[in-house]
């Protein structure tokens, strides 16, 4: 378990599920929703996964959760595989890793206190005794920007952006050292965004979080993550370090969603020359031949609709399965 | 010339035997061809205000202030009738999540047709003939095949798609969009909106568009009115909006949103605090309590607009001294 070793690998996950039609509810056929996913994630840094719906980024963190299960490939855990592990290693694994989800109000259940919601871990891993119970939610409400007298609370008397601080404190509970975030800021208004965002990045300083941020606002992830993989059908298309991904991408992909963002500048705007990217994100069910992205995009060649591209290096952590951009460049 | 206008418009909700003010005062207009942003965050009265305009607002709720023109009619003083023939006619709107709005029950032919064959008084062969032109204008492939689809078997890009073509159906003079690309993806969004905003264009109609995002804001509309806690603060060209924002809370706006425009590591400076209850009565400017720049006298007196070259502002320390969303890199 040395310093240098990422806390998180995934290596070439693959999550199907099955089709089930007809009144015996045949298996039919199956949906890929992750596709051959590898990437690792160092110790408090920050990794993000971007797509649009269907693209199986929330599958992946599901997948790093142990809530589904994989049809193939490893995930390490600070160098140990998860399926390998005993009951006993997989308990401890489950209060290594946390989750914060997307609706602060479905998240919560309606009917505990946050007092009861933060403690329960505490109390199912027989983490705190008893007597100390109530001044370590009182310290767990501090850390996440709140007064102790929250404890007394229920979800539904809390605004959206206390009720994810809530959310927080709770995965902060079992002191993890890997929170997958499942667009824990999506929900959120701009100025209650902002406070979230920054009150994650404070704790990962703070606390030496390593964070799997599963986003689909490319301006929120670029902000918060420091190595990002954009994900099409189930597959990376590009992976980089946050500022070179989004100051020269090499797959035309990751190149459409950042034209598809409007900046708040109107000078800025206007002399933004945009052609937006046409059709559909197709069935995961029935992904087409070759590479996934080749009904849509700008630059296909026959190649691209026969032969699906290698994630190739392109320049130092950065890796793009493109046949047209990719393979310009040399190899490192 | 000014197609629609709202003054001081306000909007109550009947609440425990009392009442209470969701919108105060909202204050805008829209020119024919133009696109209007309405920017604010939930509880804002943004939407509130959309339906207001559409008369559509729901139990409870009524106007109880202010003037809706359009053209030289006042909305809110019309009959029911009289405004049920403006609506999906000359007045109509898209909505947010088109497959709640769409009739699960109805093929999209007939949700095409209905509003021409009632309006306009088209002939069923008549009205389908246009379904189809619509269709196509809206960029839906197959239309013959489509007229004869349900909302479910459509994606949610195609149905927003649908939904435009029916409240361009009747050749409407202004249109509401109300959050129209919130529930898409990014890159659905940025078809959904250049087709929207490309069609009011070339069909001259005024575009009144909803939504909390700067972003889009900056890229479609020309003009801005910022909303907060049912009160419009501030009024202006886009340009002058993000070039020198006035009001302290468009300025906390602008700084607390990331952008992919500027470095990385800009840091995000938040609005402290959360928006307003609209059912706690709070004196003064709607902002006051979480205002930087908040005195005395905010808390007591509502600020009244001051216009500077067009650019309208309700805060007694409004000026841009503090607003740096630009040079916030350093």
């Amino acid at each position: 378990m040395s310093e240098d070793q990422p806390l998180l690998e995934v290596e070439n996950l693959h999550v199907s599920f099955p089709i089930r039609k007809g009144f015996f509810q045949r298996t039919v056929g199956a949906v890929q929703a992750v596709n051959g996913v590898s990437f690792s994630v160092p110790r408090g840094t920050s990794f993000g996964l971007v797509g649009e719906s269907g693209c199986g980024k929330t599958t992946v963190a599901r997948a790093v959760l142990q809530l589904v299960e994989p049809t193939a490939g490893a995930i390490r855990f600070d160098g140990e595989d998860v399926a390998k592990m005993d009951a006993v290693a997989l308990n401890r694994f489950r209060g290594r890793v946390q989750a914060v989800f997307q609706d602060p109000f479905s998240s919560l259940n309606p009917r505990m206190s946050t007092g009861r919601i933060i403690s329960e871990p505490l109390r199912v891993h027989r983490l705190t005794p008893e007597s100390q119970i109530k001044a370590e939610v009182a310290r767990l409400l501090d850390m996440c920007g709140l007064p102790a007298r929250f404890a007394d609370l229920y979800p539904h008397e809390m605004s959206g952006g206390q009720r994810q601080r809530v959310g927080i404190a709770r995965a902060l509970a079992m002191k993890p050292e890997l929170i997958v975030c499942d667009e824990a800021v999506s929900a959120l208004d701009v100025s209650i965004q902002a406070q979230i965002i920054n009150l994650l990045e404070d704790l990962q300083k703070e606390l030496n979080l390593t964070y799997l941020f599963i986003g689909h606002d490319l301006s929120v992830v670029r902000h918060i993550c420091d190595q990002v993989a954009v994900m099409y059908l189930g597959r990376i298309a590009e992976t980089a370090p946050s500022d070179p991904l989004f100051a020269a991408p090499r797959h035309p992909y990751t190149q459409a969603l950042i034209d598809a963002v409007p900046n708040p500048d109107p000078d800025y705007e206007a002399g933004r020359h945009i052609a937006p990217l046409e059709g559909e994100v197709p069935s995961p069910a029935n992904p087409p031949s070759g590479c996934f992205f080749h009904p849509r995009c700008p630059l296909v060649t026959d190649r691209c609709r026969q032969e699906a591209p290698h994630l190739d290096p392109v320049a130092p952590a950065h890796f793009a399965a493109c046949w047209e951009t990719a393979q310009t460049v040399p190899a490192e | 010339m000014t197609l629609l206008r709202v003054e001081n418009l306000a909007i109550d909700v009947a609440r425990d035997g009392g009442s209470c003010r969701l919108v105060h005062d909202a204050h805008f207009s829209v020119d024919r061809g133009e696109t209007l942003a309405v920017v604010g965050e939930s509880g804002s009265g943004k939407s509130l205000t959309a339906l207001a305009v559409m008369g559509l607002l729901g139990e409870g709720l009524s106007v109880s202030g202010g003037r809706i023109l359009f053209g030289d009619e006042d909305l809110a003083q019309m009959s029911p009738q009289a405004r049920n023939d403006l609506r999906g006619s000359r007045i109509s709107m898209i909505f947010q999540e088109a497959m709640t709005s769409l009739n699960p029950v109805r093929s999209i032919e007939h949700q095409l047709i209905e509003g021409m064959r009632l309006k306009k008084r088209l002939s069923r062969r008549a009205a389908r003939a246009r379904a189809l032109e619509l269709l196509a204008e809206v960029g839906i492939s197959d239309p013959e095949r489509r007229l004869k689809q349900y909302p479910h078997q459509l994606s949610g890009g195609m149905r927003q798609r649908v939904m435009i073509a029916i409240a361009l159906a009747c050749d409407p003079e202004l249109i509401l969009a109300d959050e129209p690309t919130t529930a898409l993806d990014v890159t659905i969004q940025a078809q959904i909106l250049a087709l929207t905003s490309r069609l009011c264009r070339d069909h001259g109609v005024g575009l009144v568009l909803i939504t909390h995002n700067l972003g889009i804001v900056a890229r479609y509309a020309q003009k801005v009115a910022v909303m907060y806690g049912g009160r419009v603060v501030e009024r202006a060209s886009a340009r002058q909006l993000y070039r020198a924002p006035q009001h302290p809370y468009t300025q906390g706006l602008l700084a607390s949103v990331p952008r992919l425009d500027l470095p990385r590591d800009t840091p995000l400076r938040p609005i402290p605090g959360a928006p307003p209850d609209p059912t706690v009565r709070l004196g003064g400017c709607r902002f006051h309590p979480r205002c930087p720049r908040a005195s005395d006298l905010c808390a007591t007196e509502v600020p009244p607009f001051v216009t500077d070259g067009g650019h309208e502002v309700a805060c007694l320390h409004s000026g841009s001294q503090s607003s740096k969303p630009k040079g916030a890199a350093a």
